[in-house]
């Protein structure tokens, strides 16, 4: 093996590429986002241990077409599930006679910026909870209703519209509660193991690859702000451990459970390198 | 001509006939000097076939991460790794085998690129993929035969 050899080789390749004309990195595009009058932060200063100087929403990388549907909140296909999910706020279920709004009124008050700071500590359950686990708790104890099963449309829904209150409001979770910092450990070797017959970790295609195509994807960061997610290839809504699954699948590895500790560690840590992004949801991709 | 076709026909029984345990054990398959230098099977590779391997997403894949001009009607090649046009002159037969083998221990060992023929893989590979390799050796023979076309 020769190292200094191969480093020399690419070199002379980036060159050659440069000479050929062919684009070797495509850069994310310099575009700014108002959702409905409110500005997104699509580019914030990275936190620190990063090894990128900004962080950058998936917005970015997406063609024009699927830029142009998330910026207009009549297009974007993902506002059907957000108005969806204001319906169930306001509808009574269980045995306690309640819905979401008997206890929280006005979701556009109540909620507004909560989502940007979930996944949050519970103490009670010893370990974070995102907002989809957040409404199975509030279902079971405080509406005797049952937890909806992962991925149950309805749960797509709620969540998404809690999420929407935060709209343009900047990511920032709070690591110093229960032992948040050490979900974020694991969360962050996660990140950086690789899985599968592949053998590809998180940081491969989503750190080291950023900016460059596999195949017709434009590799992002692989940021966490705009989900749940419209994708326009499922024509559906689309769960944030439903990614993650499917990227860890793309490795041909097992995939973990939705809300398992693994995935819930993963998602702690992915939302903080995510920090200071503003939440997106629904987002439109492709 | 004739030699070679007598040879591709040879070629064409042996593999007809040849048993898979023909074929080097993946944990067999030693890399030195950034190099393979003993075919993986016996039998020269296709390039034809190598081709169509390189291309099929379920197999190589490899259009995922590398451009090839003379596979343009290829839709979507992807730009993670090197364009591989020219390949051949830049290694030899040998170290584009041990390349398309494990790339991790011939270039480098925090590549991205996955080992086509390798036990050396990431954590909880799944359940029916556990001992296999991504491809068969024949089919990186098949590969490898189709790179050392890729001259400019
Ligand atoms: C083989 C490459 C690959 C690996 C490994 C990979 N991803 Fe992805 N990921 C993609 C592609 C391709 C997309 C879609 C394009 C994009 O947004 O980058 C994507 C999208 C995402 C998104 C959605 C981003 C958005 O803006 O909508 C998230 C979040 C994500 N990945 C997280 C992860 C995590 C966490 C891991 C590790 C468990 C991981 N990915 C591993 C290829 C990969
Ligand atoms: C997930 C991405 C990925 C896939 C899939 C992939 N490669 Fe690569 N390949 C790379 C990268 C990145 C490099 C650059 C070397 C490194 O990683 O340091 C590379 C380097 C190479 C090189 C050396 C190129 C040069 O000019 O130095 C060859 C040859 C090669 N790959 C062939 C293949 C073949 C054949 C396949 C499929 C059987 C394949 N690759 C699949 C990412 C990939």
């Amino acid at each position: 093996m020769n190292r200094r050899l191969f480093a020399a080789h690419s070199a002379l390749l980036l060159i050659v590429a440069s000479i050929t004309g062919k684009a070797v990195l495509a850069d994310p595009v310099d575009d700014s986002l108002q959702i409905d009058g409110t500005e997104i932060i699509t580019r914030a200063p990275a936190p620190e241990g990063l090894p990128f100087d900004q962080v950058l929403s998936g917005w970015l990388f997406r063609e024009a077409e699927t830029r142009a549907t998330e910026a207009d909140s009549f297009a974007n296909p993902g506002m059907l599930a957000v108005e969806r999910g204001a319906e169930i706020w306001n509808t009574v279920e269980g045995t306690m006679g309640k819905s979401c709004a008997s206890c929280h009124q006005d979701a556009a008050k109540t909620m507004k910026d909560v989502g940007a700071h979930y996944p949050k500590w519970d103490a009670a359950s010893g370990k974070p909870l995102n907002v989809e686990l957040r409404i199975n708790k509030c279902r079971v104890d405080n509406m005797g209703a049952e937890p909806y099963k992962f991925d149950d449309p309805n749960q797509l829904a709620l969540t998404s519209y809690i999420k929407h209150q935060s709209l343009g409001t900047p990511v920032g979770i709070d690591l110093s509660q229960g032992q948040m910092q050490s979900w974020w450990d694991r969360g962050k070797e996660l990140y950086y193991t690789r899985t599968g017959q592949l053998n590809l970790a998180c940081a491969s295609c989503h750190e080291g690859a950023t900016g460059k195509y596999i195949r017709a994807d434009h590799l992002s960061q692989g940021q966490v702000n705009g989900f749940p997610t419209y994708r326009f290839n499922t024509a559906g809504m689309v769960s944030l451990h439903n990614r993650f699954r499917g990227c860890i699948r793309d490795t041909r590895a097992e995939m973990p459970a939705a809300f398992s500790d693994e995935l819930m560690a993963l998602e702690v840590y992915v939302t903080w390198r995510g920090t200071g992004l503003s939440v997106e949801t629904p987002s439109v991709r492709q | 001509m004739k030699r070679a076709l007598a040879a591709t026909i040879v070629a064409a029984l042996m593999s007809a006939g040849a048993a898979r345990s023909e074929d080097a054990p993946p944990q067999d398959v030693k890399i030195a000097d950034m190099a393979v230098k003993a075919s993986l099977t016996g039998t020269p590779g296709s390039p034809e076939e190598g081709a169509k391997t390189l291309a099929n997403r379920s197999l190589g894949n490899c259009l995922a991460c590398h451009a090839v001009q003379a596979l343009s009607d290829e839709q979507f090649h992807g730009n993670v790794g090197p364009p591989l046009d020219g390949v051949a002159d830049r290694w030899s037969v040998e170290q584009l085998r041990a390349i398309v083998v494990d790339s991790k221990q011939a270039l480098n060992d925090e590549s991205m690129m996955p080992g086509f023929y390798t036990l050396n893989v990431g954590k909880n590979v799944r359940k029916n993929l556990v001992g296999k390799t991504i491809l068969t050796a024949q089919q990186v023979e098949d590969v490898v035969a189709y790179l050392a076309t890729l001259k400019e």
